[in-house]
């Protein structure tokens, strides 16, 4: 359809890591103004985190970000390129967005002062990320336990380690890759406890072929971890966390028998998991998708979403890496320009090699879930004890009670039977390991019970402290 | 014409079909199934998923319509022992209502009710400003006063129907979830209610207790009214530290609060929007503008309240803003209960067990005149005399 009105395309990235950047870049370049919505303070997103200035004095891009430093910094100077060009609005979540009746979406707003606030746009790309896909275990939930993805926050934004001789457990590249960034920055890991096999990583090794460099990178980070005289279990699972005086005793048990480990702090991960609630709340349809064992936002391959005007980009889609989600917010801001009749001349072509280049992406990414698979049969056997929602408080234990009192049809039934997933998390952290005790439970398969619905606001919002001007 | 007897007559006990599983629907068919009864319980879509599931959980019986008294009162003795009847508590909880008024001239229908209050039992007493600033140190200065009442607080809505219903089915009710009715017809003998899916049920009594819905379903005669819909808006924070024992209104109805056992505020206030086609609603614009700054204004104290979550519900509401319960004198044996107005959840129990009362006897002790589903025929609306 044809942008015909005489006002100019508006359009709203929410998101400023790789993909919405390489968005917002590729719209400028297209002569508009993107509105470019961004909950951090510092563009970059996760990835590539920026450390308050004055601790950029002491650590360089290239330890930052290691072999990423060059993507990190030509994101840095595109950014600074377009800063004049586009609508910024730095420390801004959006915490709701809804149709409105001229197919116009509007975003709310709430600024970093608790400010609330609305903006109508022509047309949405939605790139906001993943956080960490947490499988609990008993003990999880004590000070001192972090996910992968917030060990690497403190390291990279910070310049802090969460512990000196932390023990790392879960799976994905995820693991590798901040053990190693903890080791190079001075730490020692007292573990490194992968739940992938090396015969499913050996599996994978063809599909990972797709993007050689990157699966060797991965490899030398295990060989170097292990050069170090880092242990290194792969096929194990971390069983339970106790604490002791002095941190924490992690029990292990898979391929290579058993035992404890202990170590100051303990970081946990089994992969990202998309941050998709803006998409859910417009409408969206989902889909399950088996190979990542997680409901996704169904696009096509350019990133439009079954909504007319909402597209999508980086890991909210899919959980592709950052390379490709650079890739990805390239293609949604050409779908964006087509839509609106605003194609630029080198479109095609461009196209035809950013969408050859993603089916690689999307080959490793297939590689990478052979190679690290969720380990849904962990949940299934849970003890009883083990704390799945920390916010309300809700065990394993009360769940498989809830599901056989209560027979509940799908997950959103087992949430309001329990309050699993009520707190300030919105499920984010519970609601998979909810559903998959409710599959487990009621002999039905993930696909068949639905995921938690999203609730707004989707990030929390302050009462205001002063009473607002009445408007209107 | 059949030249036998209704089959009502030759059994012992009627057979039940209710239309609609909240809090009403599922807790008369509990009360019905426990006395013997056969009952089959159609829902549209899940039980307790509408208003009864997801409204703010008073559980009150303070400054009640007058009209409404000796129901809520019957229900509160079912109430306070769900645990015995259901199996399950529902998280009740009975730390009383304050119901608060911002300026002099909203203490006057406090003070008319307290007698009204008291006849019928209840420990309710007037508090000064001063008592107030006393016992509520949190609250805001320069209220006018307040009414309290003892042993009124608030359940978990999203465990009564449910509860109500898991009973039942153990009772030997049928209960059928994602099963729209698309018609209630007069039969030879008996009812007959047409489910969409297709086949039907056949019944000697019929209860509607659709709600909002309760005239969108075909029936073979005129309704006395139809109920408006409207969808409260509800928010909830992330736990605070404990202060607000009783369940907080106020006479304006503009807010009302109460602090879970887990701390959390949970407060509604405003209206929510509802989907083209009725079924759905969702959180307003306007009341997240408005209704966190009057809760801040109640509390000044509050700290950094981070609002998590917000939601809305559909409830139905008549003219009066009092519900129709009860049968229409030329539709023996199909009775109506629905348009609770918003304030059906402390009634739903009662209700459901009335309604077994009047189908098993044809009688109930509770005086029901005020709810007569006749009376919209008769008169021009009259104003409800309750305090929101």
């Amino acid at each position: 359809m044809a942008h015909t009105e005489t006002r100019p395309l508006c359009v709203a990235i929410v998101g400023a890591g790789p993909a919405g950047l390489r968005a917002a870049s590729t719209l400028v370049k297209a002569g508009l103004r993107p509105i470019l919505i961004n909950e951090a303070p510092e563009p970059g997103g996760q990835i590539y985190r920026r450390p308050p200035k004055a601790l950029l004095l002491f650590r360089s891009a290239k330890d930052l970000y290691g072999a990423d430093s060059h993507r990190a910094s030509a994101l840095d100077s595109a950014f600074d390129d377009m800063k004049e060009r586009i609508d910024y609005r730095p420390s801004t979540s959006v915490w709701n967005a809804t149709r409105r009746n001229d197919g116009r979406v509007r975003l709310h707003l709430c600024d970093a002062s608790g400010e609330v606030d609305t903006l109508d746009c022509d047309k949405v790309v939605l790139a906001t990320g993943a956080m960490d896909r947490i499988v609990p275990l008993p003990g999880w939930t004590e000070p001192g336990v972090w996910s992968l993805g917030g060990a690497q926050v403190m390291l990279k934004a910070q310049a802090q380690f969460v512990g000196r001789n932390p023990v790392f457990a879960g799976s994905g590249p995820l693991l590798y890759l901040v053990a190693w960034q903890y080791m190079k920055a001075g730490a020692t890991p007292a573990a490194v406890i992968d739940a992938s096999t090396f015969s499913a990583k050996l599996r994978a090794v063809p599909a990972m072929l797709a993007r050689s460099a990157v699966a060797f990178r991965g490899l030398r980070m295990a060989v170097a971890l292990r050069r170090r005289g880092i242990l290194v279990l792969e096929g194990c699972h971390a069983e339970r966390i106790d604490t002791t005086p002095t941190g924490f005793l992690v029990s292990w048990a898979g391929e290579q028998g058993s035992g404890d480990i202990s170590g100051d702090a303990v970081a946990i991960g089994h992969g990202l998991k998309p941050e998709q609630q803006l998409a859910e709340l417009l409408g969206c349809r989902l889909h399950f998708d088996p190979g990542a064992g997680q409901w996704l936002v169904e696009t096509d391959r350019d990133g439009r979403a079954s909504v007319p005007g909402v597209y999508l980009a980086g890991d909210m889609a899919m959980i592709r890496g950052a390379h490709a989600a650079e890739t990805a917010g390239e293609l949604s801001a050409l779908a964006v320009l087509a839509d609106a009749g605003l194609a630029p001349a080198y479109d095609g072509v461009r196209r035809i090699r950013l969408r050859r280049s993603m089916k690689r992406q999307d080959l490793f990414r297939k590689g990478l879930e052979a190679a690290f698979p969720f380990p849904s049969n962990r949940i299934e056997n849970l003890p009883d004890e083990t704390t799945v929602c920390r916010c309300e408080g809700v065990t394993a234990g009360d769940l498989r009670k809830a599901v056989a009192h209560w027979q509940p049809a799908d997950v959103n039934r087992l949430k309001a039977m329990t309050r699993c997933g009520m707190g300030r998390c919105q499920s984010r952290l519970c609601g998979e390991t909810a559903a998959a005790l409710l599959a487990a439970g009621s002999g039905r398969d993930r696909s068949e019970v639905g995921f938690v619905r999203s609730q707004i606001p989707v990030k929390p919002l302050p009462i205001p402290a002063r009473e607002r001007e009445t408007q209107r | 014409m059949s030249n036998v007897y209704p089959i009502s007559v030759l059994r012992s006990k009627p057979r039940i079909c209710i239309v609609g599983g909240g809090i009403v629907g599922s807790a008369a068919a509990f009360f019905l199934a426990a006395a013997g009864c056969p009952v089959t319980l159609l829902e549209r879509d899940t039980i307790g998923s509408k208003a009864s599931g997801v409204n703010f959980g008073g559980v009150r019986r303070h400054a009640r319509h007058p009209g409404e008294l000796p129901l809520s009162i019957k229900s509160h003795r079912i109430w306070v022992k769900l645990e015995e009847l259901i199996g399950h508590d529902c998280d009740l909880e009975t730390p009383g209502h304050l119901k608060l008024a911002l300026g002099e001239e909203e203490m006057a229908p406090l003070e008319a009710w307290l007698p009204v209050g008291r006849e019928h039992g209840l420990d309710a007493r007037l508090l000064s400003a001063r008592e107030l600033a006393e016992l509520y140190p949190w609250l805001a200065p320069g209220l006018a006063g307040a009414s309290y009442c003892a042993g009124d607080g608030f359940a978990n809505p999203r465990l009564v129907a449910p509860g109500f219903a898991r009973a039942a089915r153990e009772a030997g009710a049928l209960i059928r979830e994602g099963c729209p009715v698309s018609a209630i017809e007069k039969g030879l003998c008996g009812w007959v209610v047409r489910p969409e899916e297709g086949g039907e049920v056949v019944a000697d009594i019929v209860i509607n207790a659709t709600g909002a819905w309760a005239t969108t379903i075909r029936m073979d005669f005129s309704a006395p009214v139809s109920p408006a819909p409207a969808a409260p808006q509800m928010f909830v924070t992330e736990p605070m530290p404990m202060r607000i024992m009783p369940v907080l209104g106020l006479v304006s109805g503009d807010i009302y609060l109460r602090q879970s056992v887990r701390g959390n505020i949970i407060f509604g206030g405003g209206r929510g929007k509802i989907s083209a086609d009725g079924w759905r609603s969702s959180p307003g614009e306007t009341p997240f503008r408005e209704v966190p700054a009057i809760m801040r204004r109640l509390i000044p104290d509050l700290g950094q309240a981070l609002i998590i979550r917000s939601w809305t519900g559909i409830e139905g509401h008549t003219p009066d803003g009092l519900p129709v319960i009860g049968a229409c004198p030329d539709q023996d044996g199909l009775f109506q209960a629905w348009g609770f107005s918003g304030h059906g959840f402390q009634m739903g129990p009662g209700v459901g067990q009335c309604l077994s009362e009047l189908v098993l006897t044809g009688k109930t002790d509770i005086d029901l005149s005020a709810f007569d589903p006749t009376r919209f025929a008769h008169a021009a609306a009259r104003t409800g005399g309750g305090i929101h």
